[in-house]
This record gives C-alpha cells, sequence and structure tokens, in this order.
C-alpha cells in the first residue's frame, strides 16, 4: 500500500484523513485510488496538483510508486 | 532512467566556450519576432478598451472594412464557441465576448495592407461599451460590496459567504501552532504588500502567422514554448494542432511572460478571413504593458515567532493574490509553497485566496510567486533580528533546511543547497565591508522548485562525425551552448563538432515551455540520452565491422573500440569514420529521447545588499550586491552568473522602482518605459556571483535549473538594507524615493 | 499621403527609399531597406534598442523621422564589422558574455561605439552613465559593463 499524504485543507475530503493507503503501481493509479476512496478529492485532483516522490516532483503520471516512497501532493507549481 | 555516479574533472563541462548564436547577436542578423517579413503579408492592429470593465453593447466595423486596403476584421464573433475552463479563458483573454475586464482588452483586430492603413482602420471600429464598476486593488476586490468581475467563477475550495471575486482558497501545514507560539520569546506579526511587475522584456511580442481556409497554418514568433502556441492557438480558433506549425524565432527575453498567448491567434485569424494572406503583428510597448501578463500584486500577513537564540518555533502566513479577471492566473498556491520553504520550522499555517480584478490576466515572472512570498517573510524575519540583536545570516543558518528537513509544505528534502549557500555568503569579502553613514546592509534567503515537464530532443550524426542535436526548448539565457557542451561531453567530440538547432514544432515531439528553470536541465538531460543511444548505435557498427559482439565495444574519446584485450585487436574507429560509411553499414545513425522529466533538484540561493540611502530624496544607491546560489553543476559559468546577475537586476528593479500604476478610472498610467522604470547601467554596480555546486543526483550531469530562484532574494534583502540604512521600516513595495523620504521623516515605519 | 523620395548614406552605402512623412528612421531602415538589426523595443526612445549613427551623432532612430535621413550618414550595427572583421567590441561581447538574448545588444554596441568614438579612456561611472539610455532586461549589465571597458583598453593599446 502506498500512502498518500495529503495537505491538511485537503482533510475535510478525506474524511478526516491526513494520510491515506491506496493500493497502486504507478502514480496515475494512486490518483484514481485516491479518488475512489474519496470522491471529494476528485475536484482538487482535477484542478492540478504536484505530487512529490521522495523530495522530487514527479510530473509522468507514468511512473512507478512503491509503498517505501514517501509520496505527498502539494500545491500545483508552474514556473516562468 | 539511469543516475550516474556524480564526478568531477570533465573536459568540457565547466569551461566557458563563446556560445554558438554569438556572432549573429553582435551582428544584428539574428532573427527576432518582428524581423520576418513574407510576400503579400499584410500588417495588423488590435482596437483595445479604454475601459477598465464595461459590457460591450456594439462594435460596428463597417468604416473600418470600407477603408481601401483593409482585408479583414475579426471580432469575438469569428472564433468557435463551447470552450471550458483554461481555453475559455484564453479565448475570452484574446478577444472579449460580452464584457471588457480590464484597460487593453482586445476586442477587435484589423488586417490591412501597410502597418498605416492598419491603424487607421482599428480607429475607425466603433465599440458602443456601458461602463461598469471596476476593481483593480486585492483587498478591496475581496469586500463583499466590491464590483463583481464574474459571477460563478469561484471553485469548490471558497468557503461560503465570500465575494465572488473570490475564486480559490488554499490552506496547508503542520504542526501545533499554538504551543509553537507559546514556546517563542518574541512574536510578531504585520502585514506586506507588493504591487503588480512586468517582466519587462525588451523585444514586444511578435508573430507573423498564416492560416488558410482548409486549417492549414504556420507561425513564426517569439515565445518561450512554440509547443503551447500551437496547444493554445489551436483550442482558441477550432484548429487541429498537427495542421499549425510553429516556429520559434530567436526571443528577445520571455521571463515567464511569453509562455502564453496573448495576439497570436488573430494573426492566424484575419489571415484565414483575408483569404490566407500571412500577417503581421507586432505589439507596442504600452499595449505590452497594458495587455500581456504582468505578475500578480499580494497582500500578506505573516506571523512568526522566534526564540531569543534565534530558533523559529511557529510560521503563520496568509496570502492574498490577484491575477487579473480569470481563475487560476495568480501565483497564491507557489507562494505559500515557498513561503517557509528555506525553513526547519515544527509548526506551520499557510492560507491565501486568488481573488479577481480588473487587470490584465497575470502570467509567470520568473519563479511566480516566491519573490512576493520572500519579501513579506524575509522582511519579518529580519525586522525580528534586529529587535533581538542577532546576525540574520546566522538566524537563517541556524533554522535553514537541509537534507532530511521535512519541508513547509510536506515532503521531506533530499540533497540541496541552501546551508553551502548561506555560509558561502557569510564568508564573502562583502558581508565583512564597514558601512557609513546612511548606508546599512540586508541579507535574505530565496528558493525555487524548478521544473522538468515534457521534452524531447533528436540527434543525428552527420557524415563527418559532426553531430546536431534538435531541441524544443527556445535558447533565451545560453541553453544551446550548455546543451552542445553536455552533448560534445558525452560524445566524446569537441565543442564545435555539435550543432544545436532550436526546431519547430513539426520536427521533434512536444516539448514544455523554457520556463520553469528546465531548458539546459531537461533538454539537456534529454540530448545526453540521445547521444548515449546514437553512441550504442555507433558500437554495435563498430561491432559488426570487427565481426565481434556489441557488448565488447566501448565508447572513449570519441571512438569506438574494443572493450579490454580479450575483444581483440583492432584500432579504433572514430565517429568520423562511422559517419562516413553509415549508409552501407546500417542507416543513418541518430539517438532521441522523449521523457516527462523527473530529477529535478531545487535551487537555494543567499543575497547580500550594501545600500546607502540619501536622507534628503529618499533615493536608494545599491553600493554593493553579491547573489550565492546553488546551481548543481555550472554547465557554462558565465550563463549561470548571467542567470544571477539578471535575475538580481529584476528583483532590484522590483524593491525600489517597479509597480503598475491605476488611476481612478482603473486605467494604467504608466504603461512606457519612461514611467515604468526599469534599472538602467547607471542604477547598478557590479553584481557579485558565487556559485556553489552541490550537485542533483537526478541529472547525469548534476544540474540544476537557476534561472528563477535569483528573482527572489532581492524584494527583502533591499527592504532590510533599506531599513538597516534608514531605521525606517518599510513594508510596501516598490520603495521609491517619496514613500522612503515620507517613512524616514515619519520616523520609523511605513 | 504620398511618400518622400529620401537619398542617404547607409553604413558606407547610397541608399534611397520611399518613406511615409510619418515613418520613422526605425521603420525606413528595418521595413524598406531590409536592416532589421536595429530594434524597437519601445517606440518612444526609453530603450534605446534603436540606436544608430547619424552624422555621428547617436540617435534613437525611432525618435528620427525617415525623411530626415534626407542627405545623411547612418550607421547602424550591420555596419560595425568589416566583411568577417568584428569590431573589438563585438569580440568582446561575445568572449565576456555580455548577451543573453540579445535584443538590447545592437543598440547597445552602437551605443558603446559612439561613447568610445568620443571618450577612449572611459570610466566605469562614464560607462554606465553613457549607457543609461540602452535598457537590458537580462543581464544586469555588469558583464555588459565589464566588455566595453576591455574594448576600451584593446583599442587605445592598439593606437
Amino acid at each position: 500500500m502506498v500512502e498518500v499524504n495529503l495537505w491538511s485543507g485537503l482533510r475535510k475530503l478525506a474524511d478526516g484523513q491526513l494520510v491515506v493507503s491506496v493500493q497502486a503501481a504507478t502514480l496515475r493509479e494512486m490518483l484514481a485510488a485516491l479518488i475512489a476512496a474519496h470522491p471529494g478529492l476528485q475536484p482538487v485532483i482535477k484542478a492540478g496538483v504536484s505530487i512529490s516522490v521522495n523530495g522530487v516532483i514527479e510530473a509522468d503520471m507514468s511512473a512507478t510508486v512503491d509503498p517505501a516512497d514517501e509520496v505527498f501532493l502539494i500545491q500545483r507549481i508552474k514556473g516562468g | 532512467m539511469a543516475k550516474d555516479e556524480l564526478k568531477t574533472g570533465y573536459r568540457l563541462i565547466g569551461t566557458r566556450p563563446d556560445r554558438p548564436d554569438g556572432l549573429d547577436k553582435v551582428t544584428g542578423r539574428a532573427r527576432y519576432g518582428a524581423d520576418l517579413s513574407a510576400p503579400g503579408m499584410l500588417h495588423a492592429a488590435v482596437v483595445r478598451s479604454p475601459h477598465a470593465h464595461a459590457r460591450i453593447v456594439k462594435i460596428d466595423a463597417t468604416k473600418a472594412l470600407a477603408l481601401p486596403g483593409v482585408k479583414a476584421v475579426v471580432t469575438r464573433a469569428d472564433l468557435p464557441t463551447g470552450l471550458t475552463g483554461e481555453d475559455w479563458n484564453l479565448q475570452e483573454n484574446t478577444l472579449a465576448g460580452e464584457v471588457v475586464l480590464y484597460d487593453g482588452h482586445a476586442v477587435a483586430a484589423v488586417a490591412a495592407t501597410t502597418k498605416f492603413i492598419a491603424q487607421e482602420a482599428a480607429a475607425l471600429v466603433e465599440v458602443e461599451y456601458e461602463i461598469l464598476p471596476h476593481v483593480t486593488d486585492v483587498d478591496l476586490a475581496m469586500k463583499l460590496d466590491a464590483p463583481v468581475i464574474r459571477a460563478g467563477t469561484a471553485d469548490h475550495s471558497v468557503p461560503e459567504g465570500m465575494s465572488p471575486n473570490v475564486v480559490k482558497y488554499i490552506e496547508f501545514g503542520h504542526g501545533d501552532m499554538d504551543a509553537g507560539f507559546a514556546a517563542a520569546d518574541l512574536v510578531r506579526e504585520h502585514t506586506y504588500k507588493t504591487e503588480a511587475t512586468h517582466q519587462g522584456y525588451i523585444e514586444p511580442h511578435a508573430c507573423l502567422g498564416q492560416l488558410g481556409g482548409d486549417g492549414k497554418g504556420e507561425m513564426w514568433v517569439c515565445t518561450q514554448g512554440h509547443w503551447y502556441i500551437r496547444k493554445m492557438c489551436s483550442a482558441v480558433l477550432g484548429l487541429e494542432a498537427a495542421q499549425l506549425r510553429v516556429t520559434p524565432s530567436e526571443i528577445g527575453g520571455g521571463f515567464g511572460g511569453k509562455t502564453t498567448i496573448f495576439m497570436e491567434p488573430l494573426a492566424l485569424a484575419l489571415s484565414r478571413k483575408a483569404g490566407g494572406k500571412p500577417v503581421k503583428l507586432v505589439m507596442s510597448r504600452s499595449e505590452v504593458l497594458r495587455a500581456t501578463g504582468p505578475t500578480a500584486s499580494a497582500s500578506m500577513d505573516v506571523k512568526l515567532g522566534l526564540k531569543k537564540d534565534g530558533t523559529m518555533t511557529a510560521a503563520k502566513v496568509m496570502f492574498r493574490m490577484q491575477g487579473g479577471p480569470y481563475i487560476g492566473s495568480s501565483p497564491v498556491g507557489e507562494a505559500l509553497s515557498c513561503a517557509l520553504a528555506c525553513y526547519d520550522v515544527a509548526a506551520v499555517q499557510h492560507e491565501g485566496y486568488e481573488v479577481l480584478a480588473n487587470r490584465p490576466k497575470a502570467a509567470a515572472y520568473r519563479a511566480p510567486g516566491s519573490p512576493m512570498a520572500a519579501f513579506a517573510v524575509e522582511s519579518l524575519l529580519d525586522e525580528m533580528c534586529r529587535e533581538l540583536g542577532l546576525d540574520p545570516l546566522d538566524v537563517r543558518l541556524k533554522n535553514a533546511a537541509r537534507e532530511g528537513t521535512k519541508a513547509s509544505y510536506g515532503p521531506t528534502y533530499n540533497q540541496i543547497g541552501l546551508v553551502e549557500s548561506l555560509e558561502a555568503a557569510k564568508a564573502h569579502p562583502n558581508y565583512a565591508v564597514k558601512l557609513g553613514p546612511n548606508q546599512g546592509r540586508g541579507v535574505a534567503a530565496g528558493f525555487w522548485f524548478n521544473h522538468g515537464g515534457e521534452t524531447s530532443v533528436s540527434l543525428a550524426i552527420g557524415e563527418d562525425g559532426t553531430a546536431t542535436v534538435s531541441v524544443g526548448t527556445p535558447d533565451i539565457g545560453g541553453s544551446r551552448a550548455s546543451i552542445a557542451l553536455m552533448t560534445a561531453e558525452t560524445l566524446g567530440v569537441g565543442y564545435d563538432d555539435v550543432r544545436v538547432n532550436v526546431v519547430e514544432t513539426g520536427a521533434l515531439g512536444v516539448n514544455e515551455p523554457t520556463h520553469g528553470s528546465r531548458a539546459t536541465f531537461a533538454s539537456g538531460m534529454a540530448a545526453v540520452e540521445a547521444a548515449r543511444q546514437a553512441i550504442k548505435t555507433m558500437c554495435a557498427r563498430a561491432a559488426a565491422e570487427w565481426g565481434i559482439e556489441p557488448e565488447a565495444v566501448e565508447w572513449r574519446d570519441g571512438a569506438a573500440m574494443p572493450a579490454g584485450p580479450n575483444a581483440g585487436k583492432f584500432p579504433p574507429m572514430t565517429i568520423a569514420e562511422i559517419g562516413a560509411t553509415m549508409g552501407a553499414t546500417g542507416g543513418p545513425i541518430s539517438g532521441h529521447h522523449e521523457v516527462t522529466a523527473g530529477g529535478v533538484g531545487a535551487s537555494f540561493g543567499a543575497h547580500v545588499v550594501d545600500v546607502e540611502v540619501d536622507p534628503e530624496t529618499g533615493r536608494t544607491t545599491i553600493l554593493r550586491y553579491l547573489v550565492v546560489q546553488d546551481a548543481g553543476r555550472a554547465i557554462h559559468p558565465a550563463y549561470v552568473e548571467g542567470q544571477y546577475q539578471g535575475g538580481a537586476a529584476q528583483g532590484i528593479g522590483w524593491a525600489l522602482n517597479e509597480e503598475y500604476v491605476y488611476g481612478e478610472d482603473g486605467r494604467l498610467q504608466n504603461p512606457i518605459f519612461l514611467d515604468y522604470r526599469v534599472p538602467v547601467a547607471s542604477d547598478l554596480p557590479m553584481i557579485d556571483t558565487v556559485i556553489v555546486e552541490v550537485p542533483n543526483p537526478g541529472h547525469p550531469y548534476g544540474v540544476r535549473g537557476v534561472g528563477e530562484t535569483g528573482i527572489t532574494p532581492p524584494l527583502p534583502a533591499v527592504a532590510n538594507a533599506v531599513a538597516a540604512a534608514t531605521g525606517a521600516r518599510l513594508r510596501s513595495l516598490p520603495l521609491s524615493p517619496p514613500k522612503v523620504l515620507a517613512a524616514i521623516k515619519a520616523g520609523r515605519h511605513g | 499621403m504620398s511618400k518622400i523620395h529620401v537619398t542617404s548614406t547607409v553604413n558606407g552605402d547610397p541608399v534611397e527609399f520611399l518613406a511615409d512623412p510619418r515613418e520613422s528612421l526605425l521603420d525606413c531602415l528595418r521595413d524598406h531597406l531590409e536592416l532589421t538589426g536595429s530594434k524597437e523595443g519601445c517606440g518612444t526612445g526609453d530603450c534605446g534598442a534603436c540606436s544608430v549613427q547619424m552624422d555621428g551623432v547617436l540617435v534613437c532612430s525611432c525618435l528620427v523621422l525617415g525623411v530626415e535621413a534626407q542627405g545623411k550618414k547612418i550607421d547602424t550595427i550591420e555596419g560595425m564589422a568589416v566583411g568577417t572583421d568584428l569590431h573589438p567590441l563585438q569580440r568582446k561581447f561575445i568572449e565576456h558574455a555580455a548577451l543573453q538574448c540579445g535584443f538590447c545588444t545592437p543598440g547597445i554596441l552602437v551605443a558603446a561605439k559612439a561613447l568610445l568614438d568620443e571618450q577612449p579612456d572611459p570610466t566605469e561611472e562614464q560607462v554606465r552613465y553613457w549607457l543609461a539610455g540602452n535598457l537590458c532586461r537580462c543581464t544586469g549589465y555588469d558583464k555588459i559593463i565589464r566588455a566595453v571597458m576591455d574594448a576600451a583598453a584593446e583599442m587605445r593599446g592598439a593606437n
């Protein structure tokens, strides 16, 4: 199970949880599993989030994710 | 992708050869957006709203169309309907639909045989407006009685009972805030404000577009990202993306402001309506300032708790930002994520609002959101350091984020270079210079995430063994030179044996723009992979020639050779020899790499500035400026220094002079360079730089993007220096002479 | 509005063109003579990207009317190099990495040349104030100033 850390503002959309465990092998599967577990997260994820895996922001949704990885959802970052 | 063991002692990496486009640029040969013309070309002019907020009652182009030489007029009625989300925002911003939302908002465009006829025709387009009340200030726009920009824009996040202009609410944090503040010996809170500024690139937006009735089109345009131009123009105009070929010109600066579209679809729409003739559209400077994408203005509350020894125990920030009249344009999320990113604080709380206002649609500007956030947090931290009598660099070192620190925005940092940057700043001779009367020193730290993103690169070996690299990231700061260095290093050939070209959308897979400090990082990484692929192919060709297994061939110093004595005794086959025979040995040799680049390394920096403030005029002179920043690995040190110095100069301008000034009527008062005052050569001293290298393990050569972080520390560093010099703490930018003088006279605070 | 026939000398060559009386010299150089090295950054004489020399005097060509070029000698960026021989300023700019996007570079080179024509041994402050009319947004001016001072030194040494 991958442990996904949500930011505190999402707590109310995830039944009060800050960390959600999901079954997933890739980031895409992970996001889908999050939405399946907590449908209230869907508009947030659809609007765009950035995902940090072990301290590095990963944009490729086909990237694999492992139960040992530290995964955080954070505000979407765009550059200039 | 395998992560290389990072070594030192490269042959080419870290050297300073001439940039490949240098000759073109010093002779005036280089071609920018407005420098290309086509036979039969028409010229375009845009009709823009003189009102900050108004309903469009009627547009009558009869007189304009009757003018001899006018070939087409387009309005929103010529564009497809049914768009949603950001596509709708872009279309609405290209040509207003029912309502104009800011001074300068485009309502129509005209194409004619000459520039003068186009301008005359634009003046003949009659637009009837019903003026509506407007609001341009972010705090005023949040009030319940503020004029409403567009009801129903707010997303799911906004709490009940707020003005419809509040469209986004963000909240995140961790730790026990009450315990954190209780543990502090000193708690202070203040509000800080920054005004909108423009990226200020010297080249106005310009394009040459051609679109036929069959939906096939071409465009020459100055842009940071021609695939974005293609995607956005296709969405706005209802085109198939593959049928639109976009070629990037050399670009005269971007800094984020040229990562999106403003008027490009107009050239194509006019061309189509005029029977497919090419249309040239060049913005004037006042159009650029009024109607492209400045950055957001911000009103920010910060509360910090410090122990007497400088330990930060708790931090709370609340930011309000406006990025114009559409949701998603302000960098409030990024600003919040950057605000406390430099520090290891147990209890942090972030809140932010995005607010609509009758101002142009904000675009990215160099580390979007980070400079404003740094101004607020680094100013308050400095105020508290002074109150506690502590050295500001020591306090930053004490609280600095390092490998293993939990970031303010959540994840755990891996290798980062903040401590190294702070230590280098402290050890620099600038930090020891004795100051005189009316002089003060300010320091600040800064951070930017950097970005990877979609990258496609292709490499081809020529018949003479020289290599051509095709990249999709326009070269703003010297990336062609850096990519050539990395490619040549990998191939084992000379720097001049590699030519890097920025190619059009038809020639490569999708590429994200040159933004997020990603060009040298991502295109470089992909070029290295493409070179490795070509090397593999060349080794296989040599192996076939020698009748041995490909695994028994290695590549060294630009040639294939047997991997060991057991492989056989064969003289090396050089890249030139392999290139010369490739047609007969299996075909042309290329390598390519497509990736959404990961492995991005953040870049931290620390700046030190000394100023002198004239107590009679309030004018601030920069005496000394030091930029220290972590580059991971400086591929071409001169271009890394250039990014540091350029970012510092923009930050200094933002701190001292630059601001958007709106009148009571909601119109921009200073849309020319005379009144929108950017730094000139006589405003600045030499800018000292120190390149720190904490290699990024995610890149084959350790590269971290460097382009953006440098604009962040100057805002607070200069404000801190002015406070030190005058005793007057200003909490709003810019620190223009009248404001500084008033603060000095008032005795302390402004 | 009928056009006016203008004859002039540009970079040493005799030229002629038809100018709308409203056109700037910058427009004429770029649109009629295909000399696109001079750039429009602002159209109001604030940025210096259009700098040329007119009878040896440094001007913003966006503030000069095309018809004013009649009978005058105009020198633009395209005339700085002689064949493949770059002017020392041009060489030093490349050597010092004194350009990034390069858009301001033609104007700055013309302005710097005009300075060194008049004052071959300027101080750093003199160079900075002379170039205050040429905006650069990319470099922070540091490497530009170093390049100009170095070129000036080389040119003095050569004499």
